[in-house]
Order: structure tokens, then sequence, then C-alpha cells
């Protein structure tokens, strides 16, 4: 039984990264913009879809690293043309537009893809287990946690020590304050869109091995990143990080006990942290009032 | 000629012209059916082309339209033609399927309703043509009730029960591979039915099940259940999710190197999860409720694929083509045999139809099964193929075909009272 | 009476009429009684999404909760307890009303986003029961057997399941029921209240005005409407399934209400007719009609989003 938990909680973490990694990109145009991202999973069964028409050109790898930048760059437009005229405004609005690009983005990658799911095979490289004992760690899932760890890294670091890294996270603070001190604040955010939206591309990718290609594979990973931004706390990356590593382990453990509330269990705990301490693990105090 | 102004409006002459030139029409080209002015017979589809069950959905559909089409060709039925009017019945709430239904119904006054590959909106839908006394063939939806506990005189159903499925499987799972079973159920109504009737085959052959684990509908990652499972040491594991849980399923059953320990099995497969899987995930045993590459001799079997190749791009059929195609084909023979669309009249003859050789493309005796209205279609058992036996396409190997009423539990069994009306 | 006056018992007049007659006017366009009664269930839900959001200010994402607390509370007081329409009707306005009260006393401190995820969140986990409780709700295959019952009136008896007419007219009755009393609120004092916090809270909160209070009551009363369409919905399609809980249909009651015009009254019916005479339209005459829908949803918040009884007002009092 012991050794069940230990998998779990193992297993529980390698989810819990990915959902990190799409929770962060949700999370950085949240902040910054305060734009619930509906589209999000849309964005990610876009960056699935691109790699699979780039795979027989570019091989796995090739795909892995150009289709994020494509799936970033249609987010650009999107924010240049259409969620740029929403800010100022309830944010309503803006969980609306992506609502409805939600739609859109499902049923154009049905038309143009179909609606049956397609194979996406990974390198044979990467998919056998790592040894007996651990079985269920297979190379990808490690693979995916590599990846989504030097991801992460980076971009802390870049927000670290980057100017635009320390405008973007000023802006999250005090976006004012930034403009008055001449920031071009309308390109900060498109950027800064455009990155969150190269995490989703990215996490598509990635999904696209693990879980298959479809278009309706993005609805089940949406709530997830809601919830693990909530969690971990509004306002805080690390925070986000956190919040996606303990909903994944928390659904990999109730997995164990009680399997029919794997899915609910993270509902439960959105609600809990939001009634005790709002502000979540991390957070900041009012940052969503 | 002075032209009477009022209600008629036009002269004797012009009349009687009309009259020669309908007369001559009718002479001259005894085909054109609009001719004569007969009313087309109406058939309402509404199955899913959005969202989960879209690609079912619309399988399906491919596979009614080519029927039609084939009527239509050939005289229509009783000599009418066939209007097909589709609605998307979408993947979502009832409430969508249950409206279209009767829109289907009352605005546009279909004679016959088809509809639908979710179990919820088949039996919603159901409820509807069973109150307005609409013959209703459904297709795709599994659950058992819809021929069980819940029939209705109008509603008939192609696909197989889980009953079916279970009992087509076990025994051979038992005699080949052994007694120990580990079960991955899907948690719904669906999954549990169908475990039900494996853990009833089991217990009568002797077995043991060593661990049942249910799993969330849309659950992407199955690690979990597979330690269990692995942990447990049983000689099978069966497999009951299905669609995309069933891909990701077995991918990371060959992923971890389970089929390598274990002997994979499952009931229940389908052509669209498997073109979905990447070819190393194309492992176990499983049954089809009809597969395109039959061993030789099946008459007609080589049109229909052509035909389904022609409307899909050059894919090769599905089971759920099939259905379609066998759904509009019996209410045919239906109509036919009782010289009547009547609903009571034709779902009388629809009871205990026996489907000719080039509508079947099967072995074995198929039919409408009068006592609770389900066809006895045979399970298709053999084993995924990871590469093809020399032909690309075919990624599933058929073993045997096992005839419907072999493996269907008998009528008192699920459940059903059929009450048709007098 | 003033000019003003006049116009606008004119207009309600006009809505009247177009309701009570429309079984006789919409077959011309190709509609059908049953979509009738489907625009009036989901306008009904749309504007008591409306009394929260527009009236309040306040973003529920998580209203289907109530809708579908509604509909299985009718559905199984039907199948389980008696067969009675207007004891189902009862029990799925108080179930999901109660259970809304008791969540709104939880929710009351938190605004905007936290709120809104909250709302989906319990939503969701309702969900999940439903889904999984399959004894009870029949689970995925949802909950069936059940139907309307006869009204039964000592004289005589009115037959809701089999004629589709009597059904509409029983929705209008009790659609016309609900929206005078909430037509009522929103007169009265309470209802001015409501509209001074939306409009800026902390000055109503300097004026003494107890806000948290009226929040509450003003979502409890929200949710008591939402579970009464509920239960019609139920009703409509003797039918209940676990999507009818699920956050995407709450969406629909948003885009509804934006739709026709948040702050109007009449607003959200309006976009209920747009949003579900559209979708039931196109989804028949396109498989593509959810980038049809996508597109308008986009469409209106870039350009209208006020909603269609906005740009009305808009032009009127230019």
């Amino acid at each position: 039984m012991l050794q069940l938990i230990f998998f779990n909680v193992t297993n529980g973490l390698i989810i819990g990264a990915f959902y990190a990694l799409m929770a962060i990109g949700l999370s950085l145009i949240l902040n910054l913009s305060g734009v619930i991202n509906f589209a999000h999973g849309g964005f990610l069964v876009i960056g699935g879809y691109l790699a699979y028409a780039l795979t027989p050109r570019l091989g796995f790898w090739g795909a892995l690293i150009v289709a994020p930048f494509l799936t970033a760059l249609i987010g650009f437009a999107v924010e240049r043309l259409l969620i740029r005229r929403l800010y100022g405004r309830d944010p309503l609005y803006s969980l609306l537009l992506t609502f409805g690009l939600a739609f859109i983005i499902e049923d154009g990658t049905r038309q143009i893809w179909g609606a049956n799911g397609l194979p996406f095979s990974v390198p044979a490289a990467l998919t056998s287990p790592l040894s007996y004992q651990f079985f269920f760690i297979t190379g990808y899932r490690m693979f995916m946690v590599a990846v989504v760890a030097v991801v992460v890294a980076v971009l802390f670091v870049l927000l670290r020590y980057t100017r635009i890294g320390v405008r973007i996270r000023a802006g999250t603070l005090d976006l004012e304050t930034v403009a008055a001190l001449g920031v071009n604040v309308r390109a900060l955010r498109s950027l800064n869109f455009a990155v969150g939206i190269f995490l989703a591309g990215l996490a598509g990718v990635l999904a696209a091995g693990q879980i298959g290609l479809e278009p309706t594979m993005g609805d089940g990973l949406l709530m997830p990143s809601f919830i693990a931004i909530i969690v971990g706390g509004v306002g805080s990356l690390t925070g986000t990080l956190l919040g996606g590593l303990l909903i994944g382990v928390a659904s990999g453990l109730t997995a164990v006990i009680f399997p029919s509330a794997s899915e609910a269990v993270i509902y439960v705990m959105m609600a809990i942290v939001l009634l005790v301490r709002p502000r979540g693990l991390l957070g900041e105090e009012g940052m969503l009032s | 000629m002075i032209k009477r102004v009022g209600a008629a409006g036009f002269d004797r002459r012009a009349l009687l012209k009309a009259g020669a030139a309908a007369g001559l029409a009718q002479v001259a080209a005894p085909f054109v059916i609009s001719a004569r002015g007969e009313a087309p017979i109406k058939i309402g589809l509404a199955n899913p082309l959005t969202g989960t069950y879209a690609a079912p959905g619309k399988n399906e559909t491919i596979g009614i339209q080519l029927a039609v089409d084939q009527l239509n060709a050939k005289n229509g039925i009783l000599g009418r033609q066939i209007e097909l009017l589709v609605e998307d019945s979408t993947s979502g709430d009832a409430g969508a399927a249950v409206q279209k239904t009767r829109k289907l119904i009352e605005r546009d006054n279909v004679d016959f309703l088809v509809g639908n590959v979710n179990s919820a909106l088949a039996q919603a839908m159901a409820q509807v043509s069973n109150e307005k006394g609409v013959l209703h063939i459904v297709p795709g939806g599994h659950t058992d009730p819809i021929t069980g506990a819940d029939c209705k005189w109008n509603v008939f159903r192609v696909c197989n029960t889980t009953r079916m499925e279970a009992n087509a499987v076990c025994s051979l799972l038992f005699k080949t591979y052994g007694k120990k079973w580990h079960f991955i159920t899907p948690d719904y109504a669906f999954g549990h039915t169908l475990y039900q009737g494996c853990e009833a085959d089991l217990k009568t052959l002797g077995g043991s099940i060593t661990g049942n684990e249910l799993t969330p509908l849309g659950t992407t990652d199955f690690s979990a259940y597979l330690i269990k499972a692995r942990a447990a040491n049983p000689d099978v594991l069966l497999v009951l999710v299905q669609g995309n849980d069933m891909v990701n399923c077995l991918k990371q059953i060959s992923q971890f190197g389970i089929d390598k320990q274990i002997h994979v099995a499952g009931t229940q497969q389908e052509l669209e999860p498997v073109e979905a899987m990447p070819p190393e995930a194309r492992v176990g045993v499983w049954m089809f409720e009809w597969y395109w590459k039959q061993p030789a001799g099946t008459p007609g079997l080589d049109d229909f694929i052509a035909e389904i190749r022609k409307r899909t791009g050059g894919k090769v059929p599905t089971a759920r083509n099939w259905f379609g195609y066998v759904t509009i084909h019996a209410y045919a023979l239906a109509c036919e045999k009782a010289k009547t669309i009547e609903a009571k009249a034709a779902a009388k003859a629809l009871a205990d139809l026996e489907l000719p050789p080039e509508i079947k493309l099967q072995p074995n005796k198929v039919y409408f099964r009068g006592g609770d209205h389900q066809l006895m279609l045979s399970a298709f058992l053999g084993e995924l193929l990871q590469t093809g036996d020399g032909d690309p396409e075919n990624l599933f190997k058929v073993n045997s075909i096992v005839a419907g009423d072999s493996v269907a539990p008998s009528v008192t069994d699920t459940g059903c009272k059929m009450n048709m009306p007098a | 009476m003033t000019a003003g006056k006049h116009r606008h018992l004119a207009v309600l007049a006009a809505i009247w009429a177009a309701l009570i007659f429309a079984p006789y006017w919409m077959p011309l366009f190709g509609g059908y009684t049953a979509l009738g009664s489907r625009v009036l269930v989901l306008g009904l839900g749309a504007m008591a999404l409306n009394f929260l959001l527009g009236f309040t200010g306040v973003l529920s994402f998580g209203h289907a909760a109530w809708f579908g607390l509604g509909a299985y509370a009718c559905g199984l007081t039907l199948k389980f307890i008696a067969p009675s329409t207007p004891l189902g009707l009862l029990a799925g306005t108080l179930i999901g009303g109660v259970a809304g009260a008791l969540l709104g006393a939880l929710l009351v401190r938190r605004r905007g986003v936290y709120f809104a995820m909250v709302t989906i969140a319990f939503g969701q986990v309702f969900y999940y029961i439903a889904f999984q409780w399959s004894s009870v709700t029949g689970g995925d295959d949802g909950l069936r057997g059940f139907a309307r019952q006869p009204l039964d009136f000592r004289a005589f008896q009115i037959d809701l399941l089999h004629s589709d007419l009597a059904f509409y007219y029983f929705v209008l009755v009790c659609f016309a029921g609900v929206v005078a009393v909430m037509a009522f609120i929103l007169r009265s004092p309470f209802g001015r209240t409501m509209i001074a916090i939306r409009e800026n809270e902390r000055r109503a909160r300097f004026l003494g005005i107890p806000v948290e209070l009226h929040i509450w009551i003003a979502f409890t009363l929200s949710c008591f409407f939402m579970a009464f369409a509920g239960g019609l919905y139920a009703l409509l399609n003797n039918f209940a399934d676990p999507r009818v809980l699920h956050y995407s249909l709450s969406g629909d009651f948003v885009i509804m209400a934006v739709m026709g015009g948040m702050r109007m009254f009449w607003g959200p019916l309006l976009g209920a007719v747009v949003f579900v005479v559209l979708q039931d339209y196109l989804s028949s005459v396109t498989v593509n009609w959810m980038s049809f829908i996508g597109v308008l949803i986009v469409f209106i918040v870039l350009f209208f989003p006020r909603g269609i009884l906005g740009l009305v007002r808009a032009r009127r009092t230019a």
C-alpha cells in the first residue's frame, strides 16, 4: 500500500508538472492583462495539431520547437486584433470573448483535421519505461517533466533578470505606474500574451504525445489550470507552479483511495481554498477583487 | 375565351392542356416520381455531429446517406422517394436532442426517426418518439435498457448490448488465457453493466476477479489503475473503457510494457479509436460489432467497401457506417413487408425481420428479435494488429464471427416486457 | 400619462402579445411550439442570472448548478414521490433555492473572479455527484421515466404531456408569474439598493447599506428563480442529465444575458430568443454552427457590449 502511494505521488507530480505548464501560461495572461482566457485549452489544441502537421517535415523535435512558436504567433494576432479592445472593461467581456474563440477553435480544428482522433507518434527512444520496478515512469513522462522544468526555469530567469521580465512583473503589480514611466504597455501586454500562449502550445505538443489528438482534448485541461492558479495563489507564478503540482498529487492519491472522485477532488480543493484562504497559498491579498 | 376571375382563375382549355401534359409525363417518364405527385417519405436523423461523439455520429450519418441514395436510385420505398432530414443533436445535454426530435416530428412530420450515438440522448429521444408514436431505430446507442427494462414498441436497436458483448468475449478469453481477471471499467452506466455481464460470465465459468478499477469518464492518465492492475498479477487485463479513454489507456499499457506481461483484452472495440492510436498501442484481443475485412465470400461486402470509400475520401468502412446502413435498409424492408409506412404495422414487420445477405454483410443469421427489438448481429472476435498483415489498412485480424443470438441473453433476462399495440 | 410611459406600456403590450400568440405566428417562420417553450424556459434562466449579474453586478459563472438542481429535484419528485407537476416544480425551486442560499452565505465576501470561480467549482461538484450517484440520478444515462403530469383542477384536467400547446401556455403562465415577482422586487426599495450597489459598491457601503446582506439576498432570489426555470426544463424534456449542471450551460446563460442586454429587464429574454433560435436554425443548416455562434459572440462582445436592447436604447436616446 505504501508503495502504491509512493508510486501515485510520483506520478501525480509528473501530471502536476503538466498542469503547471498550462496554468503558468494562463496565470501570466491573467496577472498582467486581467484576461480570463477561456480559449487557453483551444490554443493547446492548436499547438498539438500544428505539431502533427509539422512532424512529417520537421520530425518530432522540429515540431516540438516550431509548433509553440507558431501558436504564440496566432495568439499574438488574436491579442492585437481582438482582446486589446477589451482592456479596461469588465473582465466579463474578455471571458466571453475567449469563450466564443474556444467555440471557433474547436470547430475549426474539427473542420480541418476531422472529428476522429489522430495518432501522434513520439520517438520510440522516449516511450520505453525507465526500469522494471518503476515501469510507469516512462521516458516520455520524464521528458515532459524535463521540458516543463527547463521552460519554467527559463521563464523565471527571464522574468527576474531581463528588462522585459521586470516590466512584466512590475506591470502585474501596478500597470498605471509602469505606463507612466514610459514603458510601451501595449507592446508589453501583447508580448506577455504571446508568451502565455507559447506555453499553451507547448503543452499541446506534449499532450498530443500523451493523451491523443482530437478537437475536444483541451476541454478537460482548462478547469484544472484555473484551479491550479486559485489554489496556488493568484498573482504568484511560483504559487501557480505549486498549485499545479498539488492538484496533480491530490488527483493521483485520490485515484488510489476513491477513484470516482479523482476528478472532483480538485474542485473540492479549490472550494476549500477559496473559502478558507482566498488568496491561495502564495498569492497576494486582494488580487482578484 | 374570357378568363374567369375568382377562386379558380384559369380557364377550361388551360386545364385540359395541363391534364394532357400531366398524363403524357406519366407515360413518358415513369421514373420521375415527382410527376406522380406522391409525397416523399421523410426520415429524421438526430445524431451528434459536433462535440465528443462527432466521429461516430458522422460515420453513422455517412452509412445512412449511402442507404438513402441507394434506395432512391431504385424507386425509393413503396414507390416513394426518401427525404433525409439531418439534425445535429450535439454531444451535450438531452434538452437539445429532445428539441430536435420534437422539431423533426412536429414541424417536419417525419415518418421515421433515427438516433442517437449517446445513450442518454437515445433514451431521451425514445421517450419522445414513443409519446408521438413514431417508429424509431437506434443505430449506435449502447445502453442496455433501450432494448431491456425501458423497451418500447416503436424502438429498435442495431448495435449490440453490453450483455451480448460480455458473453461473446468471455468464454473465449477464459479458455485461451486463464481464469484470473482484472478490470478497468469506465465509471458510468454502460461500464457498470458491461462489468456486471463479464463478472457474471466469469463466475459461471469458474474464474476469479483480482480487482476492478473504476475510472472516471475522460480520464487521461491510467497509470494509477495500471499500477494496481500490474500488482494484482492477473492472467487477463480487461479494458472496458471506450473512445478517447480507450486510446489513452492502450497507449499507456503499451508504454509501460504491460501487454508483454499480461494478456490484454476487452469487449467492445471500434475502428474510430483504433485509427487514433499509434501503431504500438494496437494490442489485445477484442470484439468488433462489424469489421470490413472478413474471410472471403461475403456477398455485397466489396461493393459496400467501395461505396463507403467514395464517401469518406478513401477510408475503409467502420461498424458505425454499417449501423447507419442497416438502419435505413431495415426500415425499407419492413415497410415493403407491411406494404405501408404506418408505424405500428411497420414495427410489427420489423420485429423478427431477417436481413438479406447484401444488407447484413456477414455470415450467420442476422435478424431483429421480436421479444426485445434487438438486432442479433454477430460478434467479430480477433486481435488488433500493430503492423497490418501485409495490408496497411487492416488493423484487426478477425479470428471468428459468432452469431448474435448465441451470445444474447434471453428476452426475459433483459428485463424487457414488450407491449405491442393492437 | 407621459409619452414615455405610453411607450413603455405599448412595448410591454407588444411583448406579451408576441408571447401569447407565439404558437400561431412561429410556424410561419419555420418555428414550432416546443421551440417556443424552450426559449421561454431558457429565457427565464437567463433573466434569473441577470437579476444577479445585470442588476447587482455580481458575476456568477456557475449558475447552471441551481438550474440543474432544480431540474433533478423536479424529476426525482415526479419519479419517486408523487406524480404531481406543481409539487415537482415546488420541490425543484425549493431545493435549488435553499442550496443557493447556503452557498451564498459562504460566498458573499468574495467578488469578481473569485466569486465566478467558486460558483463554477460548486457547479462541477454537483455535476460529478449527478454523474456518479447513478442509482438515484441515472448517472450518465440521465434521469428518465418521469413525465409531466396533467394539471388536476377538480372540475377539469389539462393534459400537459400530449399537448405541446397546453404545455407552452403552462410555461407562459409560470414565466409571467416569476417575471412579475422579479419586476416587483426590482421596483421596490430593495431593488433600487441592488442597483446602487452595482453602480458603486463602496459608496453604498459608506451610506450604511449592509452590502453583503443585500448581495446574499439577491443571490438567493436569483437561485430560486433559476431553480424554478430548471424545474420547467425537466418538465420540458421529461428528462434530466448531468450536462444540465455543467459550466458550459452557465456560459450559455451569460451569453444570452449579454447578447440581449445585461442591464435591461427584458434583455436576457431577447438574448435567449436570438441564441436558441439561431442555434436551432444553424445546427440544422451547417455542421459548422459552432463557428458562427463563436463569431457572433466575439462580435457582440467587441461591438455591442450593451447587447441588442442596449443598442436600441442608445439609438433612441441619441
